[in-house]
């Protein structure tokens, strides 16, 4: 039984989190730099490149990097102040082992001795599968690679598979499904030469805050902004057209979109006829999605709707990108398709400024879904359950095919499965599922019943407190490797510093831990890019082909473009350019989508919708951002968003403290009365952990192809808090 | 080099607020602010830096002749021997730029990062803001660039002010500028 070992007061006073304001030794500590470390932010998928400044093997600061062609010196202020998780309080400095009085620290060979043996006891009492790994898309590349090898080799488990699992598998099903290839379509830089952008579920002035700019480019030079999003946010407030879409309904929107274009024949019928497959499975099935069907399941109205499609069509050329608005849902992949088969049908992909892409939500969400840890995926993007591909990475990894595991679980069916006893031994890496995954009672009961649990983190996080062993890991500016961001370019990551204390980089904890498994000769790695060479060897001929790719190329290009084949080879910043898709005939598929409503819609029990999201200042599950003080200070705590027709029902005025209800459990936080929100709408940011989670409410319920759960809609009902209460 | 400002654009993330607190010779204190409009109805912000008055009214009305101007018309900082706390200034200005920071018994301001420029590099508000809603370059540069014009005359009743850092002005505002998410759902059947 793995209950933390002291009260929730006690970790957080041993742990933290606690909040760092300035540079080791203060602000008025000699500070001037022994050099600039040209490397990127680690808080979002864009991977601004910044300069950290170190003194004396510490992070002191930063100066922008104006050269680093994505951002050029621009930074959100999770990016200003990211060098303050560095050198931080509660960094954590030794391996800890918990004890019945808390943890206490131990050596490496203590702790990873443990580790190892608990891994066998495991697998010999309940099977190989029976111990599941969990990694993050935070990571980069090397270790994305090496956590899939190690699971599969290693420790001959199918269960693992990563966070990224709650981010960015909808979209890479279905640009799988569509383009036979998950890759944004378009590097950024063709945003400012298009004439329309269309953003759909992304709230882009706080998550990805860097591509503002490159959407004021855009407008700058005469193009028009359509914002679709329940809420008005920071830049679809400046947008053209806005459509307050209703959760939940965004296959219908798009799907009343493009009936609108087909109705007035503003398609490009060259362009299905040349590349594309099943164009008049979609005109049938967006037939009956007239305007005002549409505006009744959309809650647009028909006139916007229309509008939109006039919008598109006047423009030659346009750039349609989302993010998890659209993704977050149990028709996630429906939602993304519905998308693309607007984008396919007006001919608006593969040329300058024409476009389409998901932006990734996480530090490598791109690099992370691409090299095997997912539970379905080997290297390379390739099959896990297609045999010339399975044969292709036995082959690189030197083992016999017929001892490499098929597909396990994915993350949120593999926590169940610890629930449900069928999983008895986990290793995480950069993953918090307490605080990321929905319906926080089912994770820590699942958590609980672990009878071995190792977490590697920098940081005690709230998942890591329920673990056995934890093991010091790395910080991002603590490793060399490469991250691929959201375009698709592959960046270097340098070290800055030396992990602190005993804390040490976390592939070495990885591949330690496979030698005392007796896996000494299939994992001889001495530095990061001995792995690299080999996850760009392995890629090669995939649908994910790295193969052309070195350090020295990627540092002198600024990042380059996958797919890059051979060293001759200069990347691939724009996709299908040709008019040739990946799939085997060249052609890209459409997917006709019909609506159908969300896993939770609102009854007369249950009457409001609730929708989740990020703020601007923290990161994720925030066991990194919720530790520095002024990004903590910029947006404290979750707050409860409602409109003030709704507020008004309830007597509800900003700063009352309001209990949310749904099926599952509730949460009780104080209320923001804002016009910027649909009325029938509440949305909380999901950032912080136990009584402010705003996961304790939300659904588990999974897209049936992407296993993304429905963290965007879910019934709720609202009870204001009477003060004293 | 010039600084230009377009609120407009702005998101609201508050990087040049930290990253002006990141400038060496205030390391810890940012001289910028950013607020909202009213966060009520609409997610509008607005940042605020020293607009650097050719005259400035902050200067003028300083008793203790504490805010001096640089031959490059930088209006600095009260001087700290000289400042009295007394306000005057933060009270005078016209932008609501000075701040009278209680800590250090003394006015600090923006002073356009007068040790980064001195230097050839751009403020670092301007750096790094993401929107371009703070922008550091030539006039050539942003009127190429941007469809907004630059304007650096204001009128507060019968003062009028110029200022060496120009707010960028576009001609599409109205006053029917909507933000109630509410009023876009009109019209949609039952």
């Amino acid at each position: 039984m793995a209950i933390p070992p002291l009260s929730e007061q006690e970790l957080i006073q041993q742990y933290g989190p606690h909040l760092n304001y300035e540079p080791p030794g203060g602000w008025l500590a000699e500070h001037e730099p022994d050099r600039l470390v040209k490397t990127h932010c680690c808080f979002c998928g864009v991977q601004c490149g910044i300069q950290l400044k170190v003194h004396n093997d510490k992070v002191v600061g930063f100066e922008p990097w104006e050269d680093f062609p994505v951002n050029q010196g621009k930074l959100c202020p999770k990016g200003v102040k990211r060098y303050l998780q560095n050198n931080h309080p509660d960094r954590l400095l030794h391996p800890l082992i918990r004890t019945d009085s808390g943890f206490r620290e131990a050596d490496w060979e203590a702790a990873l001795s443990l580790v190892v043996e608990n891994i066998q006891r495991i697998q010999e009492q309940y099977g190989k599968d029976a111990f599941a790994v969990l990694s993050g898309a935070s990571v980069t590349n090397e270790k994305a690679y090496l956590m899939g090898k190690f699971a599969r080799v290693a420790l001959q488990t199918a269960n693992i598979d990563y966070n990224g699992r709650l981010c960015m598998v909808s979209a890479g099903a279905a640009n799988k499904m569509a383009f036979g290839i998950d890759r944004a379509a378009n590097p950024w830089s063709d945003i400012p030469l298009t004439q329309l952008v269309l953003v759909t579920g992304s709230n882009v002035g706080e998550c990805f805050p860097i591509l503002t700019d490159y959407l004021w480019r855009a407008r700058d030079n005469g193009a028009k902004f359509i914002a679709i999003d329940p809420r008005m946010t920071p830049v679809a407030r400046t947008a053209d057209l806005f459509l307050p879409v209703r959760p939940g309904r965004d296959s219908a929107l798009m799907n009343g979109i493009l009936h609108v274009l087909i109705e007035h024949d503003w398609i490009d019928h060259d362009f299905i006829n040349a590349h594309t497959k099943g164009f008049e499975s979609v005109q049938a099935a967006v037939a009956e999605y007239t305007p005002q069907r549409t505006a009744e399941i959309s809650g647009v109205p028909a006139a916007s709707i229309v509008r939109a499609a006039e919008m598109w069509a006047e423009a030659e050329k346009s750039m349609l990108l989302h993010a998890r608005g659209i993704e977050h849902h149990t028709k996630g992949v429906e939602n993304v398709l519905s998308c693309i088969n607007l984008v396919l049908a007006t001919g608006r992909i593969g040329k300058p400024g024409c476009g389409y892409g998901t932006i990734t939500g996480q530090g490598n969400g791109q690099g992370g879904r691409e090299h095997g840890q997912r539970c379905n995926q080997l290297p390379g993007g390739r099959d896990i359950e297609n045999p010339q591909h399975r044969a292709e990475i036995a082959r690189t990894w030197k083992i016999d095919e017929s001892d490499l595991p098929h597909s396990g679980l994915t993350a949120v069916e593999l926590m169940d499965a610890v629930d449900t006893g069928q999983i008895k031994g986990l290793l995480s890496l950069s993953f918090n599922p307490l605080v990321s995954l929905p319906d926080t009672k089912r994770t820590r009961s699942a958590l609980e019943k672990l009878e071995f649990y190792a977490a590697i983190d920098p940081f005690m996080s709230e998942t890591a407190r329920y673990a056995d062993v934890v093991l010091a890991g790395s910080l991002q500016e603590e490793d060399e490797g490469t991250v691929t961001n959201g375009e698709g370019r592959v960046v270097r990551i340098r070290q800055a510093v030396p992990p602190p204390g005993n804390a040490r980089v976390d592939w070495e904890i990885i591949v330690d831990i496979a030698h005392r498994l007796d896996k000494e000769l299939l994992f001889p790695y001495a530095e990061p890019e001995d792995l690299f060479r080999e996850l760009c060897r392995a890629s090669a001929g995939g649908p994910v082909d790295y193969a052309g790719l070195t350090y020295a190329k990627i540092e002198q290009c600024n990042g380059v473009f996958w797919p890059c084949p051979s060293r001759e080879h200069p990347g691939t910043p724009r996709l299908f350019e040709d008019g040739g898709f990946a799939h085997p005939d060249g052609k890209a598929q459409f997917h006709p989508v019909t609506y159908r409503p969300p896993d939770e819609d609102v009854d007369a029990a249950y009457p409001i919708i609730m929708t989740s999201g990020r703020v601007v200042s923290q990161y994720l599950s925030g066991t990194q951002t919720r530790r520095i003080g002024p990004l903590v200070d910029q947006y404290p705590g979750p707050q409860i968003e409602l409109h003030p027709r709704l507020a008004e029902q309830y007597d509800i005025q900003s700063g009352d403290m309001v209990c949310v209800e749904s099926r599952r459990s509730s949460v009780t936080l104080p209320a923001l009365v804002v016009r910027t929100i649909r009325p029938d709408t509440i949305f909380i940011p999901y950032h912080w952990p136990g009584e402010q989670a705003a996961n304790r409410v939300t659904n588990r319920a999974l897209d049936p192809i992407s296993k993304i759960p429905e963290f965007k809609i879910c019934a709720v009902r609202l009870r204001k808090v009477e003060a004293g209460v | 080099m010039e600084f230009f400002i377009d609120p407009s654009r702005c998101i609201g993330c508050q990087a040049c607020v930290h990253a002006c607190a990141e400038c060496e010779s205030h390391r810890g204190v940012s001289m910028i602010h950013l607020d909202y409009v009213d966060r009520s109805s609409s997610p509008q912000t607005t940042p605020t830096v020293c607009m650097h008055c050719e005259d400035p009214t902050c200067a003028r009305v300083c008793p203790a002749d504490a805010i001096k101007q640089t031959a490059e018309g930088v209006v600095q900082s009260a001087l700290q021997p000289r400042c009295i706390g007394c306000s005057n200034c933060v009270l005078a200005c016209p932008f609501g730029v000075p701040r009278y920071l209680g800590e250090m018994d003394q006015m600090m301001k923006c002073d356009m990062c007068y040790d980064r420029t001195s230097a050839d590099l751009k403020p670092m508000c301007a750096t790094v803001c993401p929107s371009g809603a703070l922008f550091f370059g030539t006039k050539e540069e942003i009127e190429q660039k941007r469809q907004e014009k630059p304007i650096n005359r204001f009128t507060f009743g019968r003062q009028v002010v110029t200022t060496k850092v120009h707010l960028m002005v576009g001609d599409t505002a109205s006053d029917e500028m909507e933000f109630d998410v509410a009023s876009f759902c009109e019209g949609v059947g039952s």
